[in-house]
C-alpha cells in the first residue's frame, strides 16, 4: 500500500500548504481536522519540518485506545473509525513523535496517509509512494 | 462566516467576544471591519501613545480558506503622524486569527506593568512580562514565548524589542521572527500599553457551504500562483529584484537622495544577495515562500576558527533604506544593518531614512558630533551600528528627537529642505516620477503600498495631466482596499483579480458581485478618508521635501508645479468627503 513519506525534510519552508489541504478535504476552511502540522525548528531562522504519523508498524496509539477507534493499517499505521471514538485523548499522549492533533470536539485528527496533501506541497518534501516492508521512512540525508 | 469579535481590556485584564455578522456583511473584513471597530472604539483625539489608542487586528473572509491569503491587517492611532496608522503584516498571524476562531481582535487601554497576551482559540491569559521586558532582541523575545506557551505550528507571537519598549515612534511589532507590522510605530503604542507581546493559538476550520467548487476554486489560485507570471518575480530574487533596474532608470534614492544611481548597486542588489540565501522561508499557507533569508558568517572578534551564523531576512525596501540611502556598498555591512534593526523591532525604512536625513544634517553643520556622538558618514556601516543603538537608547536630546521621526527632527534642527519625509511618514524606495511622489502624499498611510504609483510611473511615457493622474491612483487604491478587506498579500493582486475573488468567495457562502466588490472599495476609501480627515488631516498641511525637485528621475526633474496641482485637485474631492 502507498503512504505518505518525507522525500526531502530540508526543503521545508513550513508554509502548511499540506495542513490546510488535510482539512479542505472534508470541506473545511482551516485546519481543525488535519493530520499534519508545519512547525518552525525553534523560530524560523532554524527552518521548518512537518510532523504527521510515521505509519508504526506497531502503533501504541492502537494499544492505548479502549474502543478500537483506531486500528492498525495494512501497510503500517492506523485506521481511525469516528463512531467508536469517545475523545478519551490517550492515543495523543502515547504517540511518541506527537503525530496525533486534539480537535475542536476532542477526537483526534491523525493522517491516513490518502496522499491527497502531496499534490500541494510546493517543493516535493512529502511524497505518496509504496515503500518496501521494513523501510519505514525514505528521509534523504544531506 | 468568519464574525466574531474579541475584545481585550488591557486596564482591566478582562476580554469579551461578540458576533458581529452585520458588520462583517457589510464591510467584508480586514481593513474596511478594523475601520468601523476603531472608529467604535476610539475617540479621534486620542493621544496615539496613552492608554485611550486602540489596536484592532483583523483578517477576513478568505484568510485560511484560500492561499495567499495571509495578512493581517492592523488600524490604530500612529504614534509618527499623529494620524491613522494602518500596517499588514503575514508569518502566521492572520491564519491563526482566523482559525482561533475570530475576524477581528481590539486591544484597549493599558496594562499598570509589562504583559504579554495569550489568547489560545477562546480563551484569554494576562501573562506577566515583568522578566522579559528590557530584553531587547526580538528573536530571543520570541523563542522564550515560544518554549513557554503552547500550540507550536498553529500560533503567532506577536512582539516588540527595544525599538517599541522605549517608544521609538517608527518601531514595529515582528511576528514570526522575519514578518512585521512595519511603518507608523504599532511597537511603539505596543509599548505604552506595557503590551510586550500578543500570542495567538488557533486550531479550528469552519465549514464551507459547497465543498466541491471550494476545491474547484483553490486549486485554479493554486495553480495561477504556481504557474503563472503573476507572481513569477517573488518566487525567483524576490522583491530585491528591483535594485539593478530602478538604479539603471536613475530611480533608486541613494545617499538621502542626493543621487538617484549609486555606484555600488550591483553589490547590494537581489542578485548578488541571492548568492547568500540561506533558505526561504513561507507565510502561513503561501506556497511561494517569498522570504528570502540571506546567511551571514561572521568571525569572533578575537578568537581564530570561531563564527557566527546569522540568518538575515532582506527585501527590496530593506536594502534602498540601510543600503543605497545610507551609502552602504558591501553587503556584508547591508546585513550587520538589517540584523540589528531587526533585532529592536525598528522599521527599516524609517530607520534608514532618519540616519541618512541626519548624515547630511552632520554635512551641513546643522548638527554637531556632540548631537550625533559619532561621525555619520554616508558608507560608514560601523558608525550607523552605533547609532541604532542610540535611537533605541536615546542618549542625548538628539537622538531622543530622531526617534520621533525626521519630520519632528526636522523641525527642531531646521533641514526640512532635505528631510524625506511624506504626510510625516519617511520615503519608500521609489524615486520613480510624479505618480509615486503624489502616492505618498495622498496615500491614506503615505506609503508605496497604497496606491503603486511606482508602477504606474514605469507604464507611462508621458504624464496625463495632474487631475488624470490623481485619479488613477485614487481607483487603485480604492481596489485595494477590497484586497486588505478580504485580506490577501498584495503581491497576489495579479492572481486574486475581480472576478476570482466573486467565485472564491461564493463556495464560503458569501455572493457578491464584481460592481459590488468596487463599491465597497469606494466606500472603504471614503470612510479612511473622513476617519483621517477628523483625526486632523489636511492637504493644504502637507509639506513636499525640496530634495524630490533637485535630482533626476526615469522621467527627467519633477516639477513642483504638477505636483502642487495634483494636490490642489485632491484638496477638492477631500473637501467634499
Amino acid at each position: 500500500m502507498k503512504r505518505l513519506i518525507i522525500k526531502d525534510i530540508e526543503k521545508c519552508v513550513g508554509c502548511g500548504m499540506c495542513m490546510y489541504a488535510c482539512s479542505r478535504r472534508k470541506g473545511e476552511a482551516g485546519i481543525d481536522s488535519s493530520g499534519i502540522l508545519a512547525v518552525s525548528l525553534s523560530g524560523f531562522e532554524r527552518g521548518a519540518t512537518v510532523i504527521f504519523c510515521n505509519a508504526c508498524k506497531e502503533p501504541p496509539c492502537v494499544q492505548v485506545c479502549p474502543t478500537n477507534a483506531l486500528r492498525p493499517r495494512k501497510g503500517g499505521g492506523v485506521v481511525y473509525n469516528e463512531k467508536n471514538c469517545i475523545a478519551c485523548g490517550n492515543c495523543i499522549n502515547a504517540c511518541t513523535i506527537g503525530a496525533i492533533f486534539r480537535r475542536s470536539n476532542g477526537k483526534p485528527a491523525v493522517c491516513i496517509h490518502c496522499g491527497y496533501c502531496v499534490n500541494y506541497c510546493p517543493h516535493n518534501v512529502l511524497a505518496f509512494e509504496e515503500v518496501t516492508a521494513g523501510k519505514a521512512t525514505e528521509v534523504k540525508v544531506c | 462566516m468568519l464574525s466574531r469579535v474579541l475584545t481585550v481590556d488591557l486596564s482591566s485584564y478582562t476580554y469579551s467576544i461578540e458576533d458581529r455578522g452585520a458588520l462583517f456583511e457589510e464591510w467584508l473584513g480586514g481593513v474596511g471591519v478594523a475601520v468601523q471597530l476603531l472608529k467604535e472604539n476610539m475617540d479621534v483625539s486620542a493621544d496615539p501613545l496613552s492608554e485611550e489608542n486602540v489596536i484592532v487586528f483583523a483578517v477576513g473572509p478568505l484568510t485560511s480558506a484560500y492561499p495567499l491569503a495571509s495578512k493581517t491587517v492592523a488600524l490604530f492611532k500612529s504614534p509618527l503622524t499623529g494620524n491613522l496608522g494602518e500596517s499588514h503584516a503575514g508569518g502566521r498571524t492572520a491564519t491563526s486569527i482566523a482559525n482561533a476562531g475570530y475576524g477581528a481582535i481590539v486591544i484597549k487601554g493599558r496594562s499598570k506593568k509589562p504583559v504579554y497576551v495569550v489568547i489560545d482559540n477562546g480563551k484569554v491569559h494576562f501573562r506577566d512580562a515583568r522578566v522579559i521586558w528590557g530584553i531587547e532582541d526580538s528573536l530571543i523575545v520570541g523563542r522564550i514565548i515560544a518554549e513557554k506557551e503552547p500550540g507550536r505550528g498553529t500560533r503567532t507571537v506577536m512582539r516588540i524589542g527595544g525599538g517599541g519598549e522605549r517608544l521609538v515612534r517608527y518601531a514595529c511589532v515582528t511576528t514570526e521572527t522575519y514578518r512585521h507590522f512595519g511603518r507608523l510605530g504599532l511597537g511603539a503604542v505596543f509599548g505604552s500599553k506595557n503590551l510586550k507581546a500578543v500570542v495567538v493559538n488557533g486550531r479550528g476550520s469552519r465549514k464551507v457551504v459547497d465543498r466541491e467548487s471550494y476545491r474547484d476554486v483553490y486549486d485554479e489560485i493554486f495553480r495561477l500562483a504556481r504557474e503563472s507570471d503573476a507572481m513569477k518575480k517573488y518566487h525567483l530574487i524576490g522583491t530585491a529584484v528591483n535594485v539593478n533596474p530602478l538604479n539603471e532608470m536613475s530611480a533608486l534614492p541613494t545617499k538621502n537622495l542626493k543621487q538617484t544611481r549609486f555606484e555600488k548597486a550591483e553589490e547590494i542588489s537581489g542578485e548578488s544577495l541571492a548568492e547568500s540565501i540561506g533558505r526561504r522561508i513561507a507565510c502561513s499557507h503561501c506556497p511561494i515562500a517569498c522570504v528570502h533569508i540571506a546567511v551571514l558568517r561572521l568571525p569572533y572578534e578575537n578568537e581564530p576558527y570561531f563564527y557566527k551564523t546569522i540568518m538575515i531576512s532582506y527585501d527590496y525596501e530593506l536594502i534602498y533604506s540601510l543600503g543605497s540611502m545610507l551609502g552602504i556598498g558591501s553587503k556584508e555591512g547591508l546585513l550587520r544593518l538589517i540584523h540589528r534593526v531587526e533585532t529592536y523591532t525598528l522599521d527599516a525604512m524609517s530607520t534608514g531614512v532618519c540616519l541618512a536625513w541626519a548624515t547630511e544634517a552632520l554635512e551641513r553643520g546643522i548638527v554637531s558630533k556632540d548631537d550625533t556622538i559619532v561621525e555619520l558618514k554616508f558608507g560608514d556601516c560601523d558608525t550607523y551600528l552605533k547609532a541604532i543603538d542610540y535611537i533605541v537608547r536615546q542618549p542625548n536630546d538628539f537622538y531622543r528627537n530622531l526617534a520621533c521621526g525626521v519630520e519632528h527632527a526636522a523641525k527642531i534642527y531646521g533641514g526640512e529642505e532635505f528631510a524625506l519625509t511624506f504626510g510625516k511618514n519617511e520615503m519608500p524606495g521609489y524615486h520613480t516620477g510624479y505618480a509615486a511622489h503624489i502616492g505618498y502624499l495622498i496615500g491614506l498611510r503615505h506609503s508605496h503600498l497604497d496606491n503603486a504609483g511606482y508602477a504606474l510611473d514605469q507604464k507611462l511615457r508621458e504624464y496625463p495631466e495632474p487631475e488624470e493622474l490623481v485619479g488613477k491612483l485614487i481607483k487603485e487604491e480604492q481596489w485595494r482596499q477590497v484586497l486588505s478587506s478580504l485580506v490577501v498579500c498584495f503581491f497576489a493582486r495579479g492572481v486574486y483579480r475581480p472576478e476570482i475573488v466573486c467565485r472564491a468567495l461564493r463556495p464560503l457562502g458569501i455572493e457578491v458581485s464584481e460592481d459590488e466588490l468596487n463599491k465597497i472599495g469606494e466606500k472603504i476609501y471614503l470612510e479612511k478618508l473622513r476617519l483621517k480627515k477628523q483625526m486632523g488631516f489636511d492637504v493644504s498641511k502637507l509639506r513636499i521635501p525640496k530634495r524630490i525637485f533637485e535630482v533626476e528621475t526615469p522621467h527627467g526633474k519633477l516639477s513642483e508645479e504638477y505636483i502642487r496641482r495634483a494636490l490642489d485637485y485632491y484638496a477638492k474631492i477631500v473637501s467634499e468627503v
